[in-house]
């Protein structure tokens, strides 16, 4: 390969406009590749986006009032009782959200109460046996017990009057959430304040619970307080059971709750499994497009190298006689042409790696996106080296079966 | 003379049939990509209200505590109550409306049927005439209605139809929620796209169903639907004075940039006005942007869609260049009947020319190939299950488009190689023939 260096170089000088139309467009196609690449591989990162909860055991049902009721919340009662009696239910919660569902609060909390910046910003989750139903593990500390619970609408009422005393005064915090605020110390026993100077004391904390929304701003920063839903013009039934008694709890679910009160709309039914599958379906159908267009960038380089190729050989083909007169084998024509498109490819892909990084750097001004890993560049070089020895590999066998009588021959 | 370029240059693309399809599919693919994503763009980035859209704005004042404050913030997205109400009974522009999104149940007025939920706007009577929204049958409320907290309803064609068949329902009861509402109008086909006004839920194909006074909807106790951003210790969409929540959106017709530049002026005054009496602890912190500049602030068009449009012209680019390199390959070859033809007369223009109609016909074909692509790639968009995807489809203009794309984009591959080809000088070729 060495010997051949020299003279590959000295015939690629002297084709400089075709050579480096092709060098640029391997280079464009390696940078667009590389690029695609990290962002498939963000994507379904996202999609795998664990939820600190038993997915595959629960069951959502939504169902809202025609008009507000005086009785909403002794028929969320009601509602419950009938639905634990339902066979192979195991747990049912009232709840204002659940991962992914983008409708529970976010709020920002602080560590003292005269800061006048936010420490961070966590989601918030609300519902009497909550935890227990989504299946959240405990990992120390304790959780709630019944006395602490309070009601939502009662406290809402008590804070639109300016009273805060309602508000409960513990909460549990995931891990993450802990480990960011008190790095390196127990997060137990310590209080953190909501809203200007609510103050509640962490006496639980949580593997990991995602909050439902602002994903972007820490998917993991959660808590939970003890504060019982009512069913407020509407509401959300999580029920927990045996995967495979999914579809019949829910069929059972919903018809016991039309059954209880006909004068209300079902909004949702669903298991969470689907509920998930759904809301990461644009990130995967992203994914998709990305990998179709990576698919058509090759094939259209491929075909573009094929093409060039092919007129070069048929150009040089009398060179190629006289090579082989003067003793060159065919495997000396078919190494040739090979190393040569190894070279064309590399100085493509040199090019294509630094427009990668550019590429790269303008979409993190636009977009969350992390800087390009290093390992994914690799790839991408592989990829257009072997994708250019097979685009080769048909014009040099070409070239390498002409025979050495083509020198002797004028035109 | 052109015809004569057409022909001959359909006869060499004839002779090497497999490179002239490998240029025409690699075009198509590009064109096909841009022309999708660009169609989708087009749609999602379109002007709502064409017309009005530099005469209507949206007022942001900063009615924050001093949490987290910084100079320079942006003001939050949409107002309090007391703001919102202060700034309409001001009445310092040309036309204004305040509203906020809800959810009403709707019952059939024939009953039998459940009942189902629809997207509601509850606002002001200035809502139809500054919107210029269409009515099919009956008429808008008035400023009266909306000060007697009148229980009447406009509803849209769409949920006309649905309910009584199309007919002209005005003056017919409708049950929603739990009260009767008297109809007075139907709108006509109206729906715009972004719905600029209330970008909070659904940005596109919202398309809402009812549209009641919103001083009516507190009184019957409706529940509001949307974004609530609150401070200090925090609260709900409620009408409470003291409620330190943003949730309504207000919006303003000004008919000419002094007039805008007034009530900016009026927005800072009362931002300061309402400082001095202890309210706002900020200073005045105003915004007034018309509905182009609402648009691009709220950065309407989803990012993917901004990604996807990227992404299509880096594709369209590298089949650009690979048309480029095929084309001067292809030239190349040629060199020696080209030289011929030069040797007996013909001008560098005209070959320069003829060369040019040959990759002008590779660029028509490609754009062909590129529309059916694009016609599938949006038949592909449709289905998927975002909120826009049934707005994507191609209009007159983006065929028009993809037709002048594709023959720019072969052309402009063609200038290069047609040049260097054309400015060989002839004898060169001749001889070493």
């Amino acid at each position: 390969m060495n010997m051949q260096a020299r003279p590959i170089l000295s015939a690629l000088r002297r084709h400089k406009l075709m050579i480096g139309l092709l060098i640029l467009e391997i280079a464009l196609t390696c940078a667009i590749v590389c690029n695609a690449v990290f962002l498939i591989s963000q994507r379904l990162e996202r999609t795998r986006m664990p939820s600190g909860i038993a997915e595959h055991e629960l069951v959502l049902v939504r169902m809202a009032d025609i008009g507000d009721r005086s009785d909403a919340a002794a028929r969320a009662q009601t509602d419950l009782t009938a639905l634990r009696g339902i066979a192979g239910v195991r747990q049912v919660a009232l709840v204002d959200a659940v991962p992914f569902s983008a409708d529970g609060p976010n709020d920002y909390v602080k560590l003292d109460p005269q800061q006048q910046q936010p420490s961070l910003n966590v989601g918030a989750y609300f519902g009497r046996s909550l935890l227990a139903t989504l299946g959240v593990r405990l990992i120390a500390g304790r959780g709630f017990q019944p006395g602490e619970f309070v009601d939502a609408s009662q406290v809402a009422a008590a804070m639109e009057k300016g009273d805060f005393t309602r508000f409960p005064h513990v909460t549990l915090v995931t891990q993450a959430m802990a480990q960011r605020l008190w790095p390196g110390q127990s997060a137990l026993g310590k209080t953190v304040y909501l809203g200007k100077n609510i103050g509640v004391q962490v006496v639980g904390i949580l593997a990991r619970l995602t909050r439902s929304g602002a994903l972007s701003r820490g998917a993991d920063y959660s808590i939970v307080l003890p504060v019982s839903v009512t069913f407020d013009q509407g509401g959300l039934y999580v029920i927990r059971c045996a995967p495979q008694d999914r579809a019949r709890v829910m069929q059972a679910a919903v018809a016991r709750l039309k059954q209880l009160d006909p004068n209300r709309v079902l909004l949702q039914q669903d298991t969470f499994d689907r509920f998930r599958s759904d809301f990461f379906q644009s990130d995967r159908a992203m994914a998709r497009l990305l990998v179709g267009v990576c698919l058509a960038l090759l094939i259209v380089t491929a075909l573009g190298i094929v093409g060039l190729a092919s007129l070069w050989v048929a150009q040089r083909r009398k060179q190629i006689g006289i090579r082989r007169a003067l003793g060159a084998t065919r495997g000396d024509i078919l190494r040739y042409f090979q190393s040569e498109n190894f070279f064309i490819v590399s100085f493509g892909i040199v090019l294509g790696i630094v427009l990668a990084f550019a590429i790269n750097l303008t979409l993190m001004k636009f977009y969350e996106l992390q800087r390009l890993p290093l390992v994914d560049l690799p790839v991408g070089a592989i990829v257009l080296w072997c994708l250019g020895q097979i685009a080769i590999l048909g014009p040099a066998l070409r070239a390498s079966n002409v025979p050495p009588v083509v020198a002797t021959r004028s035109v | 003379m052109l015809g004569y370029y057409l022909y001959l240059g359909l006869r060499s693309l004839k002779r090497t049939p497999v490179l002239t399809a490998l240029m025409m599919v690699a075009l198509a693919l590009g064109i096909g990509a841009s022309m999708t994503t660009l169609t989708v763009l087009r749609v999602l980035a379109g002007n709502p209200i064409p017309g009005k859209s530099s005469e209507l704005y949206y007022p942001q004042i900063d009615p924050r505590d001093l949490f987290d404050y910084a100079p320079g913030v942006e003001p939050p997205t949409q107002l309090t109550w007391l703001d919102g109400m202060n700034l309409l009974r001001a009445q310092r522009a040309d036309r204004q409306a305040l509203m906020t999104g809800g959810n009403v149940a709707v019952l059939f007025p024939q009953g039998g049927l459940d009942p189902f939920f629809q997207p509601a706007r509850f606002t002001t009577s200035g809502f139809f005439p500054m919107f210029d929204v269409p009515f099919q049958y009956g008429h808008p409320w008035s400023a009266a209605d909306d000060d007697d907290r009148a229980r009447v309803v406009v509803i849209s064609h769409t949920l006309n139809d649905r309910l009584f068949g199309g007919k002209d329902s005005a003056g017919q009861t409708l049950r929603l929620g739990l009260h009767d509402f008297r109809i007075i109008g139907v709108l006509g086909d109206w729906r715009p796209n972004p719905q600029f006004y209330d970008l909070n839920r659904k940005r596109y194909n919202e398309n809402e169903g009812v549209f009641l006074p919103l001083s009516t909807s507190q009184d019957v106790g409706f529940n509001h639907d949307g974004d609530v951003e609150c401070w200090g210790n925090g609260g709900n969409a409620s009408t409470n004075p003291d409620t330190p929540c943003v949730w309504l959106q207000f919006w303003v017709q000004l008919n000419t940039p002094a007039k805008a530049a007034a009530y900016r002026q009026f927005l800072r005054q009362y931002s300061g006005r309402q400082r001095a009496l202890g309210r706002f602890r900020r200073p005045p912190n105003v915004r007034l942007r018309d509905v182009t500049q609402w648009l691009a602030y709220s950065r309407v068009v989803p990012g993917d869609v901004r990604l996807q449009s990227w992404l299509a012209f880096g594709f369209l680019l590298v089949c650009l260049v690979n048309t480029v390199g095929l084309m001067l390959a292809k030239f190349t070859r040629r060199q020696g009947e080209l030289s011929v033809r030069r040797a007996m007369g013909a001008s560098r223009a005209a070959l320069f020319g003829q060369l040019l109609c040959e990759s002008g016909a590779v660029g028509l074909a490609g754009g062909v190939g590129g529309l059916l692509l694009a016609w599938f790639g949006l038949s592909l968009v449709r289905q998927r299950p975002t909120e826009y995807a049934s707005l994507a489809h191609l209009d007159p203009v983006m065929l028009l488009g993809t037709f002048l794309l594709s023959v720019g984009a072969s052309l402009l591959a063609g200038v290069l190689p047609a040049r260097r080809v054309s400015y060989v000088p002839p004898a060169w070729h001749l001889k070493s023939e």
